[in-house]
């Protein structure tokens, strides 16, 4: 944390000894972590490691129970305002989608867009583009008409990227964003992120579960478990195979 | 076809109330079919009810007693199930039966014959005064307004609400915004349509409408043309079988809901 701030670029995210639980199950106690503007950031861990509520905590989604979050400069451990919220775009793990939802992928993908449109307005001809652009980029084009629901989940992941993307969010935050999809699918969406991540100079925060690969293309990784960090470094030398069995336990499933 | 009844007042009001009615109660409808609370609308209705005979008791005007509790069960469903604590279903069915609850209780206290009180749950629309077309014609304006100036935040509430906030909508004000919609239409439905045929006409043509379509607008239109199609062609049916109208309206309104289903483009769809 402070090596971030002797570095002096500025900081996109502080987050200072967070504790958040849900009723009686703590899923963070104490977690301090500081993310400079424009940093790629990977976060592993196994199963209740409390990744996902990290970055609830940081669009506002999350409430705190203690500590301090401090998001592109503005408090938010009281809650986070709308304006802020469209500053951060949000891909969550696999939401389980009715097929017969009466709402398109093109539809999906334009809600990235609708918070900056604000109440009473529609999307302008530029936001339409956009959405149009995305569509194009994540590879559904062909798809842009299909019920949301019938798309499959390597697709449902595509078209919620490409509505994140449609925000031009500040931060991105990716819970597991390549769960459940093929080899190919899996390198194509990365290659998206990376090439987002680097053209828009986002500051991306990436949960993945078990993905080595994945977490390797990360400026830095942070190990979380039991709702602690658990250590954090750059991914060389963190993502090493005895470091990952003793995060995740003798059987080592962190491949 | 002895169309004759068309030239008494009565009758022109229980078509132009069906209209307004069906088409604003479809509308609604929509809304309590996607967002998965089809139950709501018997809950509000049945508080609707009980509120209104509170209000007969208590010598005040029903339609601010059904105001009252429609929008007390809107408040408190609205609460329990975003705790996530039970599904939506629980606290609907708890506020469902503490209503009708209430409403047996209001009725057993209520002095004097009791036929007022049957009259706005059985409903009825061949009563209706020229106030009350103009009132329901007031609440089908301001629905269609409130579906078309708010459309792209009905569909991303509707979609997820929990994302529609995280980009930054105000999704929880929409949500309970919404609710409270569902509340006042079947409020200012009630006592000229009654709770029975209210409900019918909230959840049978919009869910015959989601059978049929996969754009959020179309079901909108579809609902609302079911809606208005079914009293039609239920009052035509009583007029000319002489059947009772809001059994007649139900049983049409069924019938479409059964013929959308049939030829449904979503039966072939496997749940995944």
């Amino acid at each position: 944390m402070r090596s971030a701030n002797e570095q002096n670029p500025p900081v996109a995210i502080f987050v200072t000894n967070a504790v958040v639980a849900y009723r009686e199950d703590v899923a963070l106690r104490g977690v301090s972590l500081a993310v400079p503007r424009g940093e790629w950031l990977g976060i592993l861990g196994p199963n209740g490691a409390g990744k996902t509520t990290l970055l609830t905590v940081v669009n506002g989604l999350g409430r705190l129970l203690r500590g301090r979050a401090c998001v592109l400069g503005r408090d938010i451990s009281r809650g986070c305002p709308a304006a802020l919220r469209r500053r951060i775009g949000y891909v969550p793990q696999g939401l389980r989608i009715d097929p017969r939802m009466p709402i398109s992928v093109r539809d999906v993908v334009r809600l990235g867009a609708c918070g900056r449109v604000g109440l009473l307005r529609r999307p302008r001809p530029a936001d339409e583009r956009l959405v149009d652009f995305w569509i194009e980029r994540v590879g559904l084009g062909a798809l842009a008409g299909r019920p949301i629901g019938h798309l499959s989940g390597g697709e449902q992941q595509r078209a919620a990227l490409a509505r994140a993307l449609v925000q031009e969010p500040e931060i991105l935050l990716l819970d597991e964003p390549t769960t459940g999809l093929d080899r190919v699918s899996r390198e194509e969406i990365l290659e998206l992120i990376r090439s987002a991540h680097r053209e828009r100079g986002m500051t991306t925060l990436m949960v993945t579960h078990a993905h080595r690969k994945a977490a390797a293309l990360c400026d830095r990784v942070v190990l979380m478990k039991e709702g602690r960090l658990w250590a954090e470094g750059p991914a060389a030398a963190l993502l090493r195979e005895e470091v990952l069995d003793r995060l995740y336990g003798a059987e080592g499933d962190g491949g | 076809m002895d169309l004759s009844l068309w030239g008494y007042e009565f009758m022109r009001n229980a078509v132009l109330a069906g209209a307004f009615g069906g088409a604003a109660c479809a509308a609604v409808g929509v809304l309590v079919v996607t967002m998965q609370l089809s139950f709501l609308g018997v809950a509000i209705a049945h508080a609707a009810f009980a509120g209104a005979l509170c209000a007969t008791i208590l010598g005040a005007s029903p339609l601010l007693g059904s105001l009252g509790f429609s929008l007390a069960a809107v408040a408190a469903v609205g609460p329990l199930a975003d705790r996530g604590e039970f599904g939506p279903d629980t606290p609907i069915g708890i506020v469902f039966s503490l209503t009708l609850g209430l409403a047996f209780l209001f009725m057993g206290l209520l002095p004097g014959p009791r036929a007022e009180a049957l009259d706005l749950l059985w409903g009825s629309i061949l009563t209706v005064s020229r106030a009350e077309v103009a009132l329901l014609a007031g609440m089908a304006l301001a629905v269609a307004l409130l579906v078309i100036l708010f459309f792209k935040e009905i569909q991303a509430v509707i979609f997820h609400r929990e994302l529609a906030r995280a980009v930054g909508m105000p999704a929880q004000a929409i949500h309970y915004g919404l609710l409270i919609a569902v509340g006042l239409v079947i409020t200012v439905s009630l006592p000229s349509i009654g709770g029975l045929l209210v409900f019918t006409l909230v959840l049978n043509p919009a869910a015959a409408a989601y059978q049929l379509t996969y754009s959020l607008k179309r079901m909108f239109l579809l609902a609302a043309v079911f809606g208005v199609a079914s009293t039609w062609a239920g009052l035509l049916g009583s007029s000319l079988l002489r059947l009772p109208s809001g059994a007649t309206i139900v049983l049409v309104s069924t019938a479409i809901f059964i013929a959308a289903a049939a030829f449904s483009p979503k039966r072939r769809v496997k749940k995944r």
